[in-house]
C-alpha cells in the first residue's frame, strides 16, 4: 500500500466529508439556536437538488442552479419556520421533531407525484467535468470545486457569525433568548432567519452533490442519517463540531473503504456509539444540552 | 334507550332486508362468482420506489400491455385478464406481505414480477408455500438451485451465470487483469461469483474486488484504490440507479482512459437518464434490445404494440421481461383452458414460445427459461444520431442449455 494511494484517499475523505460538512452545519445550526430537531432536514437536502436542477434547465445554466435554489429552498424554510414550527415553541422537544419528521414524509411524496419515482440525472457542468492531476493521483475538477464552495461557505460563515451584529445576536440568542428579549431584541425575527439559513445550507449541499450523484427522492434519508452521526460526534448544537466531525466521518468511511470497504458504512456508526460512550455531548459539545 | 348526543342512524325495515337480501345472495352464490366470467387475476409486485425505480416502472407498463394484448383479443376463454400491480420497495418483508395479501385478499391466480435477487426469494417463499405459479422476472442463480426449487416457480429472466458467461465470452481474454465493484447483497455476490468462474476458465486474473452496499449514492472512495489495481477492465456488477451513479463517478475519476468498463446488464433506461459520455464504451449483457427486430419478427411486433401503447417510446430490457413473463403465463393458460394450477404447470413446461426475443422454453428441471443472450456496447455521442438507439449488438448469444449450469449441477437427480 504506497503512501500515494493513502494520500489519495485521504483527500476523498475530505471531499465526501464536504458535503456531509454543509448538511450537518445546518442541522447543528438549527438545533443550537432554536433547540429543534429537524427531520425534515434530509428531505430539504433532496428538495434543494431537484431545485437546482429544475432551475438550472429552465436557465441553462448549473451557475444559476447553485446560486437560486439554496435562497429559494431557505426562503422556503423561513416558511415553514414561520408557519409550522413557531407555534410549537415552548412545548416539549418532540413536538417540533414529529412535525418535521412528517414533513419529511411530504416532501418526498410531493417530489414523487411532480416529478416521478425514478429520479433524474444532473450533468456535471462542463466548465468543471475532467479530471486534475493532483500530483498524488487524478481527482475529479468537480470535487475539488466542491470542497472550495464549502471551504468559501464555512469562512462567510465565520465571518458573519464573529464580526457583524446579526452574528453577535445569534450567538447571544443560543446562549440566553430570555436576556435577549428583555434587551429588546427580536428573537422571533432571529430565529426566522437562523431557521432559513439552516435549510439553505442543506440545500446547497444537495445542489453540490447532484451532479456527482443525480438526483431522486430518496436521496435525503441517507444523508439525514449521516447527518445525525456527525452532529451527535462533533456536538448537538456545536458548528466547529459539525465540521470536525464531518470530515472526520469522511475521512473515516473512505479510509475503510481502502481496508475493508465492507465495513465503510458501518464505521460511522461505530465512531459514534464511541463517542456516545466516552464523551456524550460529543466532541465539542456542551453537557447537558443534548 | 334513546341515542342522545349521538349521531341518529336511519335503519328502517327497507334498508335491512336490502341488507339481507344482498348477504344472502352472495353467500349463497360463491360457486358462481368464481366461476366463467370470472377475471382471471394476476398479482405483480415490483419496486416502484428506490434504486431500480425506473426499471420497475417499465416492468409494469410491459406486463400491462401482455395482459391488454389478450384482452384485446376476447381474453382467455373468455375471461378478462386483470394485473395487480403492487410496491414492495425493494424489500424482502414489504414484498412478502405484498404477496400474502394479493394471494388472500385480490385471490390472484398467479404471481409475477420482482426486481431484486433477494426479494423474489422472499415472494417464492410465500407462493411457494401456498401453491401459487410465481413466474420470476428477475436475476437469481438461486432460484435454479434444488433447495428453492418449487413445482410452480418459473424463471422467466436471464441468470447470473448464463449473463456473466456471455458478457465474458466478448470481453475477458487470457492474460487480461479484472478488478470487481460489486454491490453487497445476492445479485452482486452471484454475478461476482459467475464472472469470476469464467474469467478462470478464459485464463483471466483477478486483481481485487471490493463490495460496495446496494443504494450507496458515492462511490469515490473506491476510486483509488479500483485505480491502483491497474486493470484491463473494471467489472461493475450492480444495477439500476447504482449502475448509473456507479459508472459516471469511475467516469469522473478517468478509470475509463486505464480499463475497459464491463457490466453484467448494460441498462437501457439508466444510459438514456445519464446519457452518452459517461456510458461511451461499456459493454454489457440484456436478455432484450428493440433493435432486434431487424433480425426478429417477434420483437418487431412487440415494439410497434409497445411504441403504440406509450406514445412511440421502445420497450427496455427489463421491461421486456414484464412483457415475456405475462405472456408465456397467458399462453401456458390458454393451452391449459383456465387458471387450474397443475394444468397450467403442465402448460408452462411444454411450452415454446416466441413473444418478443426469438424462442424461448422452461427447462424442465430447473424451470429456467432458456433464451438468448445479448452482448451489447454503448456507442459514443458521435455515433448516436438517433437518442433511442444508443446500444451496438455485439453478439446474440444462441438460447441453449450449454450455457446453463446442468441439472445435475443444480442438485437435481439426473
Amino acid at each position: 500500500m504506497d503512501a500515494e494511494l493513502i494520500a489519495m484517499q485521504l483527500f476523498s475523505g475530505v471531499a465526501l466529508g464536504a458535503i456531509l460538512v454543509m448538511v450537518a452545519l445546518g442541522l447543528s445550526i438549527i438545533f443550537g439556536m432554536l433547540g429543534v430537531v429537524n427531520f425534515a432536514h434530509g428531505a430539504l437536502f433532496m428538495v434543494g437538488a431537484y431545485a437546482g436542477l429544475y432551475v438550472a434547465t429552465l436557465t441553462g445554466s448549473f451557475w444559476w442552479g447553485l446560486l437560486v435554489a439554496p435562497l429559494a429552498v431557505g426562503a422556503f424554510g423561513m416558511l415553514i419556520e414561520r408557519v409550522l414550527i413557531r407555534p410549537l415553541y415552548g412545548r416539549s422537544i418532540d413536538d417540533p421533531l414529529l412535525l418535521t419528521f412528517g414533513l419529511g414524509y411530504v416532501l418526498v411524496e410531493t417530489v414523487r407525484i411532480l416529478f416521478g419515482n425514478e429520479g433524474m440525472p444532473f450533468p456535471t457542468p462542463p466548465e468543471l467535468a475532467g479530471v486534475a492531476d493532483l500530483g498524488i493521483g487524478y481527482f475529479p475538477i468537480y470535487r475539488l470545486f466542491v470542497v472550495g464552495v464549502v471551504a468559501v461557505i464555512l469562512l462567510l460563515l465565520w465571518l458573519g457569525l464573529e464580526k457583524t451584529r446579526f452574528g453577535l445576536i445569534v450567538r447571544a440568542g443560543a446562549r440566553d433568548p430570555q436576556i435577549m428579549r428583555v434587551l429588546g431584541v427580536d428573537v422571533a425575527r432571529v430565529w426566522l432567519m437562523v431557521f432559513g439559513l439552516g435549510v439553505g445550507l442543506t440545500a446547497l449541499g444537495g445542489v453540490l452533490a447532484a451532479p456527482m450523484r443525480s438526483v431522486d427522492p430518496e436521496m435525503g434519508t441517507l444523508v439525514l442519517a449521516e447527518a445525525f452521526v456527525v452532529t451527535v460526534i462533533g456536538g448537538m448544537g456545536s458548528l466547529v463540531g459539525a465540521i470536525v466531525a464531518g470530515l472526520l466521518i469522511g475521512i473515516a468511511i473512505s479510509m475503510t473503504a481502502l481496508f475493508a470497504p465492507e465495513m465503510a458504512t458501518i464505521v460511522m456508526f461505530a465512531l459514534m456509539a464511541l463517542v456516545l460512550l466516552i464523551r456524550p455531548q460529543g466532541l465539542f459539545g456542551k453537557p447537558g444540552r443534548a | 334507550m334513546t341515542s342522545k348526543g349521538l349521531p341518529s342512524f336511519p335503519m328502517t325495515r327497507r334498508h335491512a332486508l336490502a341488507g339481507l337480501a344482498a348477504g344472502t345472495a352472495t353467500l349463497a352464490m360463491p360457486g358462481l362468482l368464481r366461476a366463467q366470467g370470472e377475471t382471471i387475476r394476476i398479482g405483480f409486485p415490483t419496486p416502484l420506489t428506490g434504486p431500480y425505480a425506473a426499471e420497475a416502472k417499465d416492468q409494469v407498463r410491459s406486463a400491462e400491455l401482455a395482459v391488454k394484448l389478450v384482452n384485446d383479443k376476447g381474453g382467455i376463454g373468455g375471461r378478462k385478464v386483470e394485473l395487480f400491480v403492487r410496491d414492495d420497495k425493494m424489500n424482502a418483508g414489504e414484498a412478502a406481505t405484498r404477496t400474502l395479501e394479493l394471494i388472500e385478499k385480490e385471490k390472484v391466480h398467479a404471481v409475477v414480477g420482482s426486481l431484486s435477487s433477494a426479494v423474489q426469494l422472499a415472494i417464492n417463499e410465500v407462493t411457494r408455500a401456498r401453491g401459487v405459479i410465481f413466474v420470476s422476472i428477475s436475476q437469481s442463480d438461486t432460484i435454479n438451485e434444488v433447495k428453492d426449487f418449487s413445482r410452480v416457480t418459473f424463471h422467466e429472466a436471464l441468470n447470473p451465470h448464463m449473463t456473466t458467461a456471455a458478457v465474458a465470452r466478448h470481453t475477458f481474454k487470457p492474460g487480461m487483469r479484472i478488478a470487481y465493484l460489486a454491490a453487497d447483497y445476492a445479485f452482486g455476490h452471484e454475478i461476482l461469483r459467475g464472472f469470476k468462474r469464467a474469467q478462470a476458465a478464459i485464463g483471466a486474473e483477478s486483481v481485487g474486488e471490493i463490495l460496495h452496499p446496494i443504494g450507496a449514492p458515492d462511490y469515490s472512495t473506491f476510486m483509488p484504490r479500483l485505480r491502483a489495481m491497474k486493470p484491463d477492465i473494471l467489472c461493475i456488477c450492480n444495477f439500476g440507479r447504482d449502475q448509473a451513479n456507479s459508472i459516471k463517478q469511475a467516469v469522473d475519476f478517468g478509470l475509463n482512459k486505464q480499463a475497459k468498463i464491463v457490466v453484467p446488464v448494460l441498462l437501457y433506461t439508466q444510459r438514456l437518464g445519464i446519457g452518452g459520455e459517461a456510458y461511451e464504451g461499456v459493454i454489457g449483457g440484456a436478455n432484450y434490445y428493440w433493435k432486434l427486430q431487424d433480425t426478429l419478427a417477434s420483437a418487431r411486433a412487440f415494439n410497434e404494440a409497445y411504441r403504440a401503447a406509450y406514445k412511440g417510446a421502445y420497450p427496455t430490457d427489463y421491461g421486456a421481461y414484464g412483457f415475456t413473463g405475462v405472456s408465456s403465463l397467458l399462453l401456458a393458460m390458454e393451452k391449459a383452458g383456465g387458471t387450474d394450477t397443475d394444468k397450467v404447470v403442465a402448460a408452462l413446461e411444454a411450452l415454446t414460445y416466441d413473444v418478443a426475443k426469438g424462442p424461448q422454453h422452461y427447462r424442465k428441471c430447473d424451470h429456467q427459461s432458456v433464451q438468448s443472450v445479448l452482448v451489447l456496447e454503448s456507442k459514443a455521442k458521435a455515433d448516436t444520431p438517433d437518442e433511442a438507439d444508443p446500444f451496438r449488438i455485439l453478439a446474440v448469444e444462441p438460447a441453449s442449455e450449454d450455457i446453463l449450469r446442468s441439472c445435475t449441477e443444480l442438485g437435481f437427480p439426473s
